[in-house]
C-alpha cells in the first residue's frame, strides 16, 4: 500500500497518521500542500487533522482550494481512496467528495475525550475488518465535528448504506449521530474521530489499527 | 515624528522610581530619549529583571549531572539519555488573563511553547496550573471560561498535547487569577540553540509574524499592581495566532537542521527591546537594528511602539550569512517573514536606527547588566497558630464536602477541552496525577506535573515551599518516574511589602532546601509578582512544574484497581488537619500550621516505591483531601467502591506528607510488605478495592451517588 499524507500549514496530525499508516505496513510519502500532484503509483490519500491554515475563513475551506486539493479531488474522481480524518473529513467535505457539512459542535466547547461508535456497515476498504454493529472507540478531538446534511441527503446516506460510524452516546450534535460518512462509490471516508490515535497499546487502545490493516489487505489485493 | 519630552509623569508612568531615573542619567550621561527611556523601562520592570528575586533566586539548586542548561536561557535543559534531552519552562500571564481571559491565556501558552522551540526542541507536552476567584465571584465564571478556551485554543491548533495541571479557586484570587503555562519538548542534546550571538557584522534576522501597537508596554503593565482602571488596560495584551506559531515552529526545526542558525531568542515580553539585548549581552556584542526593515503589520509606527511591541509569534536570530539564502527558502516555503534587521557589532552599543535617525544609541551591557537589584526588607511570616479543636463531621459527609466542590470535583470540564493525545504518544492523559507522553520512536517516556498548595505557603512559606517541591516528587514516584528536574513559576503580591517579599523568602529558602534533597534541581523558572488589586495580595503560589523520566514504559505504574484488590499505605500518618482541604470546604476555615514535610522519607518512600514498582497495580500521591479523597478518587475511575477500615476524621482526612496509596493484589501486597519489612519504610493495609460502595469504617454511600457529584461540581459552579 503507498499511501500519500497531506501536510497544509496547521496539519498536526500528519505525523500520526503516518505512523499509523506504516504500523500497518504502508509505504508513506509527505506531500506538501504546494505541490500539485500526488506520488506516483499511490493507493490512498490521508488527509489529516489538524487546523489546516488555521481553520480561518470557516474549517477546511482554503485547504480546499490548496494546490493539492485539485490533485486529491481529480484522485478521488478517478476512483481514488482518500481517508479524511477530523480537520482532513472537514477538507473532503469542502472538497465536494462527500455530502454535508461539519458545523461547531452543539456544546460549543472543543471536546477532547475517548468516544463509543458503532460500526455501521463493513461494506468497504475501512471497515471490512470489523463486525458489523461493533463498538468501538476512538478518541476525538474537535470543536467542529457537528455533522449535518438535509433530511433528503441523510435519507441517501442510510438508505445507500454510507454511515460508517455512528456515536453511541451522541457527542456534538450530529445529525443521526454520525461520526464518519463514505461517498457513493465507497472510497472516500471521512470521520472526525481518530483511529491513528488507537493504534498502539502504549495509546490505551488499539481499536482503530484495523482501518489501516483492512486497508493494507484491500490495497495488497488489488 | 518628534519624541515626548521626559517629564517626571513619563518617568513614573514608565514603572521607573526616581532613583532608578537617577541611575540611567548616570549611565548614559544625558537626558534618555523618549525610546530609550522605553527600553528602559522595559529592560528593568521586574518581570524582566527580577530586580527583587534575583538575590533569592540565586539561593536554589540549579545544577547536577542531568542539567545540560539551567536558569538563564530560554528554558532549561536536562539528559534523559540516548543523546536526547526535555527542555522545559513555565511562565506565568497572569495579568493579562485578568484583563482579556482568552487572549491572555492563549498567548502565555504561545509564549512558554516559543520558550521551547526556540531553543530548538519540538514541543511533547503542556500543562497549566490556574487559580481563580470564588465561583460565586461576579467575574470567576468568565475568566474560567475564557482561560480555559484560551489555553485550549492556542494548543489544540498549535498541535502539542495537554498533560495536566491544577485548577483552584481562592477568594485571594478574585482580583488576579493566575494563568501558569508549562511546556517541555524534545531535543537532541547535541542540536540545543541558545541565545548567545557571535561573530561580529552577522546578520540579525527577524521571523515570523508582523509587528504591531499590540502590547506595547505590557512587560511594564504585568509589573504593576491592579485598580480599578483595569479597563482601560486592554489594548496592552497581545493577540496569539496558534497557526502562525505553528508554522513558526516547524520553520525553525527545518532552519536549525540547515546548521544557519548561529543564535536564536524568541519575542516575548517587551520584544524587539529584550530579544535584541539579551543576544548581545550574553554574546559579548552590540547590536545596531534598522527599524526600517522590521515587518509591520500597521503604518505609522514609532520606534518607541516597534521596540515595545509584544506582537506574538516572532523570534529574531543571528545567521550564517554564508546560508542567507537556504533560510530565507525555509521561511518563504512557510509563508512566514523573514527580514534582516540588523547585525552585530564589535562596541557594546545598541544603536536603533529609524527614518534615518538615531532613535536609541545605548551601553547594551549596562542594559541588562546594570539592572537595578534590590534587596528588598523582608519579615519573617509568623507561626500559624496551633490549630484548635475541629467541628465535627461525618466521614461521608465530609467526603461531599470536598468532591463537590470545584477544587475537589472531577475536572473534566476542563480538560476535555483541551487536546491531550495529538502526536500519538500519550499514554496518560490528565485526571490522575501526572501526566506521561512516550518519547516518539522509543519506549522511553516522560512524566509531568504541577503542583502548590498556596494555602500551606501562606500559613507557612518555609514547609509550603517544600511541599510543592515534595508533592511533585510523589506525582512523578506514582507513576513509577525518576524524578528529573523542576521549573518554579513564583506568584506572589507586592514585594516593596515586607511580608510579601517574607512569603517569597520563606517559599524560596523551603523549595531549594527540598530541591536538595530530592536531587531535583531547578532549572529554568519565572516571577510574577505586584499580584494584588486594591492592596490585597493573592495567596503565595509557588507553583512547581516537575519532569520525570521513565526509562521504558515497562516501568510505568497506572493501573487500576480490580474488585478484591488490596489498598496499601506508605508513609506515617499523623491526622495532621492545619490548612487542610477538609477545614476549609466543610467548615470554611483555614486555620493551623501547614503540615511539615520530611525530606529524608520523602525520599526513601519514592525510592521504595519505584524499586518495588514491579508489586504495585496503581498508585497515587496523598496531598490535600488525604488518604479518603486519594482513595475514593482511586475508587471512583475505576467505576469501583472501595472500603478503609479507619473511621475518624483525622486519619481519613489528615494531610500528612510522604504519603501514597497503592492498590496491588494479593500476592503484590503480601511481595510489598516483604521489602518494607528490609526498610524502614512505613508500609500498612489501609483497605480494599470492590463493590458499588464507598465505606469509611461503619459510614457508607453508594458509589454512583457521590460519582455524581464528584462529576457535576465543577461544570455547575463555573456554569
Amino acid at each position: 500500500m503507498k499511501a500519500a499524507v497531506i501536510t497544509f500549514p496547521g496539519s498536526n496530525c500528519d505525523r500520526d497518521l503516518a505512523v499509523a499508516f506504516e504500523r500497518a505496513g504502508a509505504e508513506v510519502t509527505r506531500v506538501w500542500h504546494k505541490d500539485s500532484v500526488l506520488p506516483e503509483g499511490t493507493d490512498i490519500v490521508g488527509v489529516p487533522g489538524g487546523f489546516s491554515y488555521g481553520d480561518y475563513l470557516r474549517c477546511g475551506a482554503i485547504a480546499a482550494q490548496s494546490p493539492i486539493g485539485g490533485a486529491i479531488r481529480d484522485f478521488a474522481g478517478r476512483g481514488g481512496y482518500v481517508l479524511g480524518i477530523c480537520n482532513g473529513f472537514q477538507v473532503i467535505t469542502e472538497m465536494g467528495l462527500l455530502p454535508g457539512a461539519l458545523m461547531r459542535n452543539a456544546g460549543l466547547k472543543f471536546v477532547c475525550k475517548p468516544a463509543t461508535l458503532r460500526v455501521e456497515t463493513t461494506d468497504c476498504a475501512y471497515t471490512s475488518g470489523y463486525a458489523k454493529g461493533a463498538e468501538v472507540v476512538f478518541p476525538v478531538a474537535h470543536h467542529d465535528g457537528n455533522y449535518t446534511i438535509d433530511a433528503e441527503g441523510l435519507a441517501r446516506l442510510e438508505g445507500e448504506d454510507r454511515v460508517a460510524f455512528r456515536y453511541v452516546d451522541g457527542l456534538n450534535g450530529s445529525v443521526a449521530d454520525i461520526a464518519g460518512v463514505l461517498s457513493a462509490n465507497r472510497r472516500v471516508l471521512g470521520l472526525m474521530p481518530h483511529p491513528e490515535r488507537a493504534v498502539d497499546p502504549a495509546q490505551g487502545g488499539t481499536d482503530g489499527s484495523a482501518v489501516f490493516r483492512a486497508l493494507a489487505s484491500v490495497m495488497a489485493r488489488a | 515624528m518628534t519624541e515626548p519630552k521626559i517629564t517626571p509623569e513619563l518617568i513614573a508612568a514608565h514603572g521607573l522610581k526616581p532613583d532608578e531615573y537617577a541611575r540611567i542619567l548616570t549611565i548614559i550621561g544625558r537626558e534618555p530619549s523618549f525610546t530609550e527611556l522605553g527600553i528602559f523601562s522595559a529592560m528593568w520592570n521586574e518581570h524582566c529583571s527580577y530586580k527583587s528575586s534575583k538575590k533569592w533566586l540565586r539561593t536554589l539548586p540549579t545544577t547536577g549531572p542531568q542539567v545540560i542548561c539551567g536558569p538563564g536561557e530560554n528554558a532549561g535543559v536536562v539528559d534523559i539519555g540516548d543523546g536526547q534531552a526535555v527542555v522545559f519552562k513555565m511562565e506565568s500571564h497572569n495579568h493579562p488573563s485578568y484583563i482579556e481571559p482568552h487572549q491572555g491565556a492563549a498567548t502565555g501558552v504561545g509564549g512558554i511553547l516559543r520558550d521551547v522551540f526556540t531553543m530548538g526542541a519540538r514541543p511533547i507536552a503542556a500543562m497549566d496550573s490556574l487559580s481563580f476567584g470564588v465561583p460565586a465571584h461576579p467575574k470567576t465564571a468568565h475568566l474560567v471560561k475564557g482561560v480555559v478556551e484560551g489555553v485550549g485554543g492556542y494548543g489544540n491548533a498549535f498541535g502539542v498535547p495537554n498533560l495536566g495541571g491544577e485548577v483552584r479557586f481562592h477568594a485571594a484570587y478574585n482580583g488576579n487569577c493566575l494563568v501558569n503555562a508549562f511546556a517541555a519538548g524534545l531535543a537532541d542534546t547535541d542540536k540545543i540553540f541558545y541565545s548567545a550571538a557571535s561573530g561580529v557584522g552577522m546578520p540579525v534576522v527577524y521571523l515570523g509574524a508582523k509587528t504591531g501597537r499590540d502590547g506595547v508596554g505590557g512587560a511594564t503593565m504585568a509589573s504593576a499592581e491592579f485598580d480599578d482602571t483595569i479597563e482601560e488596560k486592554r489594548p496592552t495584551v497581545q493577540v496569539g495566532d496558534p497557526f502562525t506559531e505553528k508554522c513558526l515552529m516547524e520553520a525553525c526545526m527545518e532552519l536549525m537542521a540547515t546548521g544557519a542558525v548561529i543564535s536564536i531568542q524568541d519575542m516575548g515580553a517587551a520584544g524587539l527591546t529584550c530579544s535584541a539585548v539579551e543576544m548581545g549581552d550574553k554574546g559579548d556584542l552590540g547590536i545596531r537594528l534598522d527599524l526600517d526593515r522590521v515587518p509591520v503589520r500597521e503604518v505609522g509606527m514609532t520606534a518607541y511602539e516597534m521596540m515595545l511591541s509584544e506582537s506574538q509569534e516572532r523570534m529574531l536570530m543571528v545567521l550564517n550569512p554564508a546560508l542567507e539564502a537556504v533560510a530565507k527558502a525555509v521561511f518563504v516555503k512557510w509563508d512566514l517573514d523573514f527580514a534582516i534587521v540588523g547585525e552585530t557589532i564589535a562596541e557594546d552599543r545598541f544603536l536603533v536606527l529609524h527614518g534615518n535617525q538615531v532613535k536609541a544609541d545605548l551601553p547594551l551591557k549596562a542594559l541588562s547588566g546594570t539592572a537595578p537589584e534590590y534587596d528588598r526588607p523582608w519579615v519573617e511570616t509568623p507561626p500559624a497558630a496551633p490549630l484548635g479543636a475541629v467541628p465535627e463531621i461525618g466521614a461521608i459527609e465530609a467526603l461531599r464536602a470536598l468532591i463537590s466542590s470545584p477544587n475537589y470535583a472531577h475536572k473534566a470540564w476542563v480538560w476535555e477541552q483541551y487536546d491531550t493525545q495529538v502526536g500519538g504518544d500519550t499514554v496518560r492523559r490528565p485526571g490522575q496525577g501526572a501526566g506521561v507522553v512516550r518519547v516518539h520512536g522509543t519506549q522511553k517516556a516522560l512524566a509531568f506535573t504541577s503542583d502548590v498548595t498556596p494555602r500551606y505557603v501562606k500559613a507557612n512559606p518555609y514547609e509550603g515551599g517544600k511541599q510543592a517541591v515534595a508533592e511533585a516528587y510523589r506525582n512523578l514516584s506514582a507513576v513509577g518516574a525518576l524524578p528529573l528536574a523542576t521549573t518554579d513559576n513564583l506568584n506572589f503580591g507586592n514585594p516593596e511589602k515586607p511580608e510579601i517579599m517574607g512569603q517569597m523568602v520563606g517559599a524560596i529558602k523551603g523549595i531549594g532546601e527540598a530541591c536538595r534533597a530530592l536531587d531535583f534541581p531547578i532549572v529554568s523558572g519565572n516571577v510574577s509578582l505586584y499580584n494584588e488589586t486594591d492592596g490585597t495580595g493573592i495567596l503565595p503560589t509557588p507553583t512547581i512544574g516537575a519532569v520525570g523520566l521513565l526509562a521504558s514504559l515497562d516501568e510505568l505504574i497506572a493501573g487500576q484497581p480490580a474488585e478484591g484488590d488490596i489498598a496499601l499505605l506508605i508513609g506515617d500518618s499523623f491526622g495532621h488537619l492545619g490548612q487542610s482541604a477538609l477545614l476549609v470546604e466543610a467548615f470554611g476555615l483555614e486555620a493551623g500550621d501547614a503540615p511539615m514535610v520530611d525530606l529524608v522519607a520523602e525520599r526513601r518512600h519514592g525510592e521504595f516505591l519505584r524499586a518495588q514498582r514491579q508489586h504495585v497495580k496503581g498508585a497515587t500521591d496523598l496531598a490535600d483531601g488525604g488518604l479518603a479523597l486519594a482513595a475514593f478518587e482511586m475508587a471512583e475511575a475505576a467505576g469501583l467502591g472501595v472500603t478503609l477500615v479507619a473511621e475518624d476524621i483525622a486519619t481519613l482526612f489528615g494531610e500528612d506528607q510522604a504519603r501514597y496509596l497503592l492498590v496491588c493484589d494479593g500476592a503484590g501486597a503480601a511481595a510489598l510488605e516483604a521489602a518494607a519489612l528490609l526498610t524502614d519504610v512505613p508500609l500498612a493495609r489501609v483497605g480494599h478495592f470492590g463493590g458499588n460502595a464507598i465505606r469509611f469504617g461503619a459510614a457508607t454511600a453508594s458509589l454512583a451517588e457521590l460519582s455524581m457529584l464528584y462529576r457535576g461540581a465543577f461544570a455547575a459552579a463555573v456554569a
